[in-house]
């Protein structure tokens, strides 16, 4: 046995609270992100059997997905149940005295967001949250993903997780990206080369040229789509762009705690010899522009490609596909790029940061989107919407064309107001392009904010590479 | 917790792939602050029509289907979101039992927080399970957890595995967090080296 480890293995042991005979652990959890939607049920549970939140200094509250990104919200909720849940959580956490960012505060926006940006994620901790793409976290070398309402119930009371270890997985992209190309197309990638169960039971470390020289929101990118290939958590170990961004939020630590904070910090890398259960590498230099095609985040393709015929794939899949183009209403041999689209969704936990929102600006800047075309830029938080205007991105996106929201999920769930109808095509910088994601019978594609930028320009799903 | 200890019931056949939490649950039904009621939206969008009339194609439409308490299904069920709903709406359908090749890590998870069982099998013996699901009416299957078994109308026995800890919890119906709340001692222990070593968390 060596004594070599890899970034999860270290960030596990350093949590490590109990371990039972058959293996199962219980874990620490330092930060627990809470919002409206996966949490009534767990506080409801807690007040049942007469428990308190046993740790609230380290579990931080915000409404996102419900809330509508309309400028009239100030006014109040019309939805009656979307209200009734974010009143849940306004009461919920006045009640159990968690630290909260209620719609009305300029910091509110889409939880994996806030964390980062309020410097309640850092390196090195554990990080969960009722929400699949907690995986985000894990850009800053955290150990952090989803979990389901009875968890959050469980850490709510016990400030820890019950878990097995999950195996370790390398991902590796090496070298330098070609224009054009940015931590969408590299994420996407992985998850066409994995499937959306490659990483079933494993906690993904990316790693490589390519991943260290993206910035810390590109890296957010990568890390919060580990879940789409099926896995337990992505990871990136912090470095120097890490400790960059981290420094000087108003949550992170200061003095003689920052010292400290950085002396662990620095250890946190995998070590050199690190087994790794499974392998996957890929030049940086061979990603291109992607999109999806179907209804799976697995299905990916250059945007250079055309609509594949089901029979390309072999098992269960060829129904699948067979299924998922009749949803697209696409047919086999079809450029991608010249698939018309209706909509564009600049937004969402994996594409909605300020560095997303320059690089769709930057395509649109003194252009207008396509007559008739509906385009919605929705900044993943208030601060991410505050500094876009300060920068006067807000005024390019309005100029082109495109509606300038509130902060939210909005049509990366379409929860709130913001829906596709029926046979509407979408291109958006979201995560999901399941049957009905964005509303019932929408269709969606999904690619990078600059590609949903070129598409919106014109109205087709469109190679950005080309518009230089 | 409601236990789980053995089932004789009716298997569900659903030959797809990458069953995903948005068709199982639909998010407009997440807006509940509640855990039952949701069996009536299982898989909403293919279970009605846009005037919400029953589409009779779909499975758990069919008479035979209507009391299933059993679902057969392909990959990687269970994908996507982390909603609880999901196994919440399966339960209140009467779906005590999945199985399939593989599940998302979260789903599985959540099952057996709710007294359902997922079963991971191989292909072979999915497959098999599946050609017995299409049986209708007659598609009844026992499910025992004791001795991780399934026995087919055939009287064909299939074994599977299943972490010891999650059955122990499953059979006797525990509660996660009561038995982590014996464990207070050691959190307590935890939070006050952690404090020493790890002061700016
Ligand atoms: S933006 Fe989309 S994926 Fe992200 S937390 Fe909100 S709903 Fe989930």
């Amino acid at each position: 046995m060596t004594a070599a480890k890899t970034l999860y293995d270290k960030i596990w042991n350093a949590h490590l609270t109990d371990e039972a005979e058959d293996g199962t652990c219980l874990i620490y959890i330092d930060r627990h992100l809470v919002h409206e939607v996966t949490s009534p049920q767990a506080f409801e549970g807690l007040r049942m059997a007469g428990r308190t939140v046993r740790a609230p200094d380290k579990t931080i509250a915000v409404p996102d997905h419900n809330v509508p990104t309309t400028l009239d919200r100030v006014n109040g909720i019309d939805n009656v149940e979307s209200r009734i849940q974010v009143e849940a959580l306004d009461k919920n956490a006045k009640d159990f005295g968690i630290h909260y960012y209620p719609v009305s505060d300029v910091r509110q926006g889409i939880v994996h967001i806030v964390g980062p940006e309020q410097g309640w994620t850092l390196p090195g901790m554990t990080v969960v949250c009722g929400d699949s793409h907690t995986a985000t976290h894990g850009a800053f070398g955290a150990l952090a993903h989803g979990i389901g309402t009875s968890e959050v119930e469980h850490v709510l009371a016990t400030q820890t997780l019950i878990q097995k270890k999950s195996k370790n997985m390398k991902v590796e992209i090496t070298g330098k990206l070609r224009p054009g190309v940015t931590a969408k197309d590299i994420t996407l990638t992985v998850i066409g080369k994995t499937g959306t169960a490659g990483g079933t039971g494993y906690v993904i470390e990316y790693c490589g040229e390519a991943i260290r020289n993206l910035s810390m929101e590109g890296r957010m990118t990568v890390c919060n789509m580990a879940i789409e290939g099926g896995a337990r958590a992505g990871l990136i170990a912090p470095d120097e762009t890490t400790y960059a961004y981290v420094k000087g939020r108003p949550h992170a630590p200061k003095g003689a705690d920052w010292d400290k904070a950085m002396a662990w910090w620095e250890t946190l890398f995998s070590d050199e010899d690190a087994h790794w259960d499974k392998v996957l590498t890929i030049a940086g230099e061979d990603i291109a522009p992607v999109v999806t095609w179907g209804t799976s985040p697995e299905d990916v393709l250059p945007i250079t490609g055309t609509v594949p015929f089901p029979e390309d794939f072999a098992g269960g899949k060829v129904d699948a596909v067979r299924r998922s183009l009749d949803y697209m209403g696409l047919v086999p041999g079809t450029p991608l790029s010249q698939i018309a689209i209706d909509t564009v969704f600049i937004g969402s936990c994996t594409n909605g940061r300020i560095e997303d929102l320059r690089a769709a600006a930057e395509i649109l800047k003194g252009k207008k989107i396509k007559d008739g075309l509906r385009a919605m830029v929705v900044p993943g938080s208030g601060l991410v919407r505050a500094q876009a205007e300060e920068e006067g991105l807000a005024e390019i996106f309005l100029d082109a064309g495109f509606e300038w929201r509130l902060a939210g999920c909005s049509m990366c769930l379409a929860m709130n107001p913001d829906q596709l109808s029926p046979g509407e095509r979408c291109a958006a910088t979201s995560n999901r392009n399941f049957e009905g994601r964005q509303g019932r019978g929408g269709r969606t594609h999904l690619l990078s904010p600059a590609m949903a930028a070129a598409a919106a320009l014109t109205g087709h799903l469109t190679d950005v590479r080309d518009l230089n | 917790m409601e236990k789980f200890t053995s089932l004789t019931g009716i298997a569900a056949p659903m030959p797809m792939i990458n069953i995903d939490t948005d068709m199982i649950i639909p998010k407009q039904f997440l807006k509940t602050i509640k855990r039952s009621g949701l069996g009536v939206n299982l898989f909403d969008e293919m279970r009605y029509d846009d005037d919400r009339n029953e589409i009779a194609e779909f499975v758990l439409n069919k008479p035979a289907y209507r009391n299933a308490e059993i679902l057969v299904a392909g990959d990687n069920f269970g994908c996507g979101s982390s909603r609880e709903h999901a196994p919440w709406a399966l339960l209140d359908f009467g779906i005590r039992v999945v199985v399939a090749t593989s599940f998302a890590d979260i789903f599985y998870n959540n099952c057996f927080k709710n007294g359902i069982l997922p079963i991971v099998l191989p292909q072979e013996d999915v497959d098999k399970l599946m050609d017995d699901a299409q049986r209708g009416s007659n598609a009844v299957v026992t499910v025992d957890l004791e001795s991780q078994t399934i026995t087919g109308p055939d009287g064909g026995c299939i074994a599977f595995e299943v972490d010891a800890f999650r059955k122990h919890c499953l059979l006797n119906g525990l509660d996660d967090i009561g038995l982590s709340l014996e464990k207070s001692a050691q959190i307590d222990a935890f939070e006050v080296a952690a404090a020493q070593a790890r002061p700016w968390v």
